[in-house]
């Protein structure tokens, strides 16, 4: 019996070491070891991962000049976690279904959503700027760790409707630690939901380190428990990113239920454009991360294949700059908010009390309109 | 020719599910014990035997999972109908049913909405344990984007779950657990009058008794001992929480002059003192003495052997009626908690 279960946990137990395809200088990494085959992702898709974080890093960086411009409340940056939102959102398919948080602006930029509409929760004009339905990508998430069985149900939905569709649902390494972490594994688990979650293991919660986080040796061990495999990976390293997902999405996709993957990465800027990051880390640790940087590993092997030349580069990185640029322009105009949506959307229809309010807030708006 | 026969509202709410499930096929049951056991309380008795698992079945013993879980379903096109098993067991879900099922249509514009019922055999007068007999009923109605429903009999019960069922919005359906047993001479199906509908369970000329799920049945106890001495006393039940039907408690107060809210819950900060306060606010060139509660004590739900001094009870009432007359500086010792 004992032998049993340790046979069962050996099939879901993780790599000892973070998977790596290619190491800082963008060197391959010859596989053994790991706790599965992961193989190297064609050229062509790391070209176009490649392409997808080099725009998402000036959208990223474009985003927080934004809030120093007063256009956002607030942005999470994912500078420096590219790997991650590019590789991930890249690995499914446009059917497949999409859980983010706040931090998840990159990947849903990635995802093809007009970046206007990524970063409305953010200005504040509305809290969920496109169709989640027909993008198949939920609305950020605000609380920790909750879309995450939202995740698990909209995935086991689409398997009693019997398409192979996935959900893949972001956290960072302090939502491991809400309890609809746990519930979420659980119902994916014993319904077999295909779903995959995506720890980003930025080290930080808000200002608080994985250490004060959690006892486990690694995030990815906590599948373990639920009966869900796990595999942890070099967050930083898009090959290794994009093959860990194969992986799971075949899974997933063949009918043996969820996936855990925890990425180790690092959060360059701080939670947010509020916070102080200098009062929780060193420079040197933030130094230390830049020399891992996912754009630079990727490029470097992409160059010495002879699969991208300055010529390129130059090209995207104008590409880039054209995007946020125009992104630039359409965030300084003037958002439009229709005060009366205000009432439009509580329920299907509304209610009287609602219709009550309405109307006070209509002549209120025509008084101020008149005087 | 009548078919009417004894219903009781756990088989009325039993039938409400099979018809739903035989319907449409998208609607799906599930929660903690609602398969092969058919629920705590029997309400989901036999629906997994007759439409299979695939459509009533066990989950983990997650409420949040259980809702969260149902949000999911949503997304590809279900009608989740899932069971909390006891009021106070739905408050580790809270987070998800006041965070996501409430808003998630305003959230996305009116592009996701949410058609999932969320079942909860609430409050008490069964001799329940701890946690087994609170009255939520404040919580999800004070949460807007939740509609709260909740029967104080069979035919209600069979009817407004259907709709609930029906409904484009999430529905908190709030099951009275002391009435699961009461019957009702009625044919199934039927259908009673819509969300936002209160009723008239009684007519009367001197008096409103605004009440609603467990505390209907007593409210017109009470009103039959009010009649023994001389107060003609009417009995509006709300049916829906939200959303709240003013016109009929209106109609009602400015004819009669006198109301008192009567709730099995604690009246401080809850639904009794909404109604009161919107009775105050739109009869009071009516009324006649000022609008009373009778509710439940400002206690955490007592001990099994305590519960029948906590519950308002046909004394209680009869009390705030004699209070009603106002030829005196009023005593508001007891009324709703207030003093």
């Amino acid at each position: 019996m004992e032998t049993t279960a340790h046979a069962a946990t050996e099939s879901l137990l993780p790599s000892a070491h973070p998977v790596q395809l290619l190491d800082p200088t963008g060197a391959e990494v010859p596989q053994t070891g790991t706790a599965r085959d992961y193989a190297m992702p064609s050229a062509a898709r790391l070209r176009a991962v490649w392409h997808a974080m080099v725009i998402g890093r000036r959208f990223d960086i474009q985003a927080t000049a934004l809030t120093k411009q007063g256009r956002l409340a607030v942005y999470p940056s994912s500078r420096g976690q590219e790997a991650c939102q590019v590789g991930a959102t890249l690995a499914i398919r446009p059917t497949d279904w999409m859980f983010p948080t706040y931090r998840e602006s990159m990947a849903l930029v990635t995802r093809g959503i007009d970046p206007v509409e990524v970063l409305s929760l953010l200005r504040g004009d509305s809290h969920c700027g496109y169709d989640p339905i027909a993008t198949h990508t939920a609305a950020q998430c605000t609380p920790l760790s909750t879309q995450l069985v939202h995740a698990a149900g909209a995935a086991y939905g689409e398997k009693r409707r019997g398409r192979d569709s996935v959900a893949l649902a972001f956290i960072g390494d302090g939502a491991t630690s809400e309890g609809d972490f746990h519930e979420a594994l659980n119902f994916a688990a014993v319904f077999e939901s295909p779903t995959i979650f995506f720890v980003q293991n930025n080290k930080y919660a808000i200002s608080v380190p994985l250490s004060k986080q959690t006892k486990a040796p690694s995030l990815a061990y906590k599948g373990i428990g639920y009966g869900v495999p796990a595999e942890q990976v070099d967050g930083n390293d898009p090959a290794a990113v994009l093959a860990v997902m194969d992986v799971a999405l075949e899974h997933a996709r063949s009918g043996k239920g969820p996936f855990l993957i925890e990425a180790h990465t690092y959060r360059l800027d701080a939670h947010t454009n509020a916070d102080d990051a200098t009062r929780y880390r060193s420079s040197d640790e933030v130094t230390a991360w830049l020399d891992r940087d996912p754009i630079a590993r990727v490029e470097a092997w992409l160059k010495a294949r002879g699969e991208l030349n300055d010529d390129i580069v130059a090209a995207t990185n104008a590409e880039a700059e054209a995007r946020a640029s125009e992104l630039r322009d359409r965030m300084n105009a003037e958002p439009t908010v229709e005060p009366m949506s205000l009432f439009d959307n509580v329920f299907a229809e509304p209610t009287a009390q609602l219709e009550e309010a309405r109307a006070m807030v209509q002549a209120e708006l025509e008084a101020e309109a008149t005087a | 020719m009548s078919s009417a026969r004894p219903v009781t509202m756990g088989s009325a709410l039993n039938t409400a599910l099979r018809d739903s499930l035989r319907d449409d096929d998208d609607v799906l049951v599930f929660g903690e014990d609602v398969g092969t056991l058919g629920g705590v309380f029997r309400i989901t008795d036999g629906l997994a035997a007759n439409f299979g698992e695939d459509r009533c079945f066990d989950t983990p013993l997650a409420e949040a999972g259980i809702v969260g879980f149902a949000i999911g379903m949503c997304l590809t096109g279900f009608r989740p109908v899932v069971e909390m098993q006891f009021d106070a067991f739905a408050y580790p879900a809270f987070e998800q049913i006041t965070s996501h099922v409430a808003k998630m249509r305003n959230r996305t514009s009116g592009r996701v909405g949410l058609p999932m019922v969320i079942r909860v055999p609430y409050a008490g007068g069964i001799g329940g344990v701890e946690h087994h007999c609170d009255s939520s009923e404040g919580y999800y109605a004070h949460t807007p984007g939740l509609k709260v429903v909740t029967p104080s009999d069979a035919a209600d019960a069979y009817s407004l779950l259907r709709e609930a069922i029906d409904d484009p919005d999430p529905v908190i359906f709030m099951e009275p657990k002391a009435l699961y047993w009461s019957k009702q001479e009625i044919e199934l199906p039927s259908r009673q009058p819509a969300f936002g509908k209160a009723v008239v369970r009684r007519k009367g000329t001197d008096v409103t008794l605004v009440t609603y799920g467990p505390s209907v049945p007593m409210a017109l106890k009470a009103a039959e001992a009010a009649a023994d001495e001389g107060w003609s006393v009417e009995v509006v039940d709300l049916r829906t929480i939200v959303p709240f039907d003013d016109e009929t408690v209106v109609e009602s107060v400015r004819r009669t002059g006198r109301c008192i809210v009567v709730s099995e819950a604690q009246g401080f900060a809850g639904v009794s003192g909404e109604v009161a306060a919107r009775v105050s606010e739109r009869c009071f060139h009516s009324l006649q003495a000022p609008v009373l509660r009778v509710s439940g004590l400002e206690i955490p739900y007592p001990a099994p052997m305590l519960e029948k001094i906590h519950l308002p009870g046909v004394e209680r009432v009869l009390d705030a009626i004699s209070r009603l007359q106002w030829d005196d500086q009023p005593d508001l010792t007891f009324a709703g908690g207030a003093v």
